[in-house]
């Protein structure tokens, strides 16, 4: 498990510990035919442990979904086995159609096609643009 | 275009602005009565609440509009499936303002997003109730003469009670503004509120368990229902209940400039014998939610009196 395994990928780094495997359902990268590495609980200096997800293929990945997973992320992008670009993922200020409100008295639970919207508050933790309800 | 969803969606200015519209309203009925002519106001009621929709329709007709719109979701399309969306795209065709009322939280600004005229929140599901508030402010401000420096006693079921917390969110932006929360354990305000709007803030705040241990250090008594369901047992109900009704006996310990407030309806927590004390100010507010309602409608279609 190197860096130099990566032709033209992207390594998602310092993922905070025990989240990987959610990042990789909620990235899709359980569709993808190409190398996918799941790295867990790897000792790290600054986090203690973290995770890492290596992926072998130059898709788009959304990034605001990483930076809600895991706010200190960072992304690696590799290519032609070289480091080009290195990515610290900022916590989005608000996410669309990735995370659903859990208040069953929510708007969001009837409304047709409704875009599903959370909100970062001053504090750091999501909302609900409709019903104010926290995402957990 | 302006919508109002949230009693924060009005700066404090905003407010100043809205009292002194409804004041003078009050004072001179005569110069309001023709402002909204040929316009029309949509009462879009998925919810009955007979209160709040007459108080709107009175408002429109009071300044020379009209009225259209349904009070039940049963007559509406929304029966049929249609989506809060699609229904207010196509009545804000036929309306100049609407004023809506839904079960779900959140679906008045949902309307707003998809509306071609203002949208007026007249509730959503116990989440926000802002002419509720203004009616409350409006109460304050011609019984009290002023927002600032007093000293606010919101007593009964703080946890579930909307109507406490908007009036904290709104009155804790005024100087000098103390909160008394008297409730049973159970029914105590949700810390959210509490830190946001008070901790926050600095404002200063005492916490009891008992009416009469400090009713009389109060301007203002907010009351609330009680309800049985809120409570895990019987017993719990029946032991605190009476801690938390007005009485004339616990009127005597009030100062005797301090009203009581209550936004209506009541089941026993203000005693009928309390009704005829002067401090009793519950059917002057619900009297003058009318007045708040009509500057609000003249404030979103930008009419003025002559
Ligand atoms: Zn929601």
């Amino acid at each position: 498990m190197n860096i130099d395994s990566i032709k033209n990928g992207f390594v998602i780094d310092h993922i905070t510990a025990g989240r990987a495997m959610q990042l990789y359902r909620m990235l899709g990268l359980d569709c993808l035919q190409c190398c996918v590495a799941v790295i867990q609980n790897v000792p790290s200096a600054k986090m203690g442990k973290k995770d890492i997800i290596k992926v072998d293929s130059s898709i788009d990945i959304n990034l605001e979904l990483i930076g809600f997973f895991s706010p200190n992320a960072t992304v690696n992008v590799i290519r032609e086995g070289r480091l080009i670009d290195k990515k610290h993922i900022d916590p989005p200020e608000r996410l669309e159609n990735i995370i659903r409100c859990k208040n069953p008295r929510c708007i969001t639970t009837t409304e047709q096609e409704i875009k599903h919207i959370f909100v970062r508050s001053h504090s750091g933790e999501y909302r609900c643009l409709y019903c104010e309800t926290r995402a957990n | 275009m302006r919508h109002i969803i949230n009693i924060l969606d009005l700066s404090v200015e905003e407010i100043e602005e809205l009292m002194d519209t409804a004041d003078d309203i009050l004072a001179n009925p005569g110069r309001y009565n023709e402002v909204c002519r040929h316009k029309i106001l949509a009462t879009l009621f998925f919810e009955p609440s007979t209160r709040t929709r007459l108080s709107f329709e009175s408002a429109m007709l009071s300044l020379g509009g009209q009225v259209l719109g349904f009070s039940d979701s049963g007559s509406s399309s929304s029966a049929k499936g249609e989506s809060v969306a699609d229904t207010v795209a196509i009545v804000s065709g036929y309306a100049d303002i609407i004023a809506m009322r839904h079960p779900k939280e959140g679906a008045p600004l949902v309307a707003s997003m998809h509306s071609r005229v203002p949208v007026i929140n007249a509730g959503d599901g116990g989440h926000y109730h802002p002419t509720q508030t203004l009616t409350d402010l409006l109460t304050i401000r011609h019984e009290k003469g002023r927002f600032e420096n007093l000293t606010v006693g919101l007593c009964g079921d703080l946890k579930f009670g909307r109507p406490v917390h908007s009036l904290i969110e709104a009155m804790s932006r005024y100087a000098g503004v103390k909160f008394v929360l008297i409730s049973p354990e159970e029914l105590k305000l949700p810390s959210f509120v509490k830190q946001e709007f008070i901790k926050d803030k600095g404002i200063e705040y005492r916490q009891s368990r008992s009416l009469d241990d400090v009713i009389g250090d109060l301007d203002i008594l907010y009351m609330t229902r009680v309800q049985k369901e809120r409570f895990f047992n019987e017993e719990d109900y029946l032991r605190l209940k009476d801690t938390y009704i007005l009485t004339p006996e616990k009127m005597k310990l009030a100062r005797p400039d301090m009203i009581v407030m209550h936004p209506l309806p009541r089941v026993n927590e203000i005693s009928t014998a309390v009704d005829d004390d002067p401090r009793a100010c519950y059917f002057r507010q619900a009297y003058y939610g009318r007045f708040v309602r009509m500057a609000l409608i003249m404030k979103l279609l930008g009419v003025h009196a002559e």
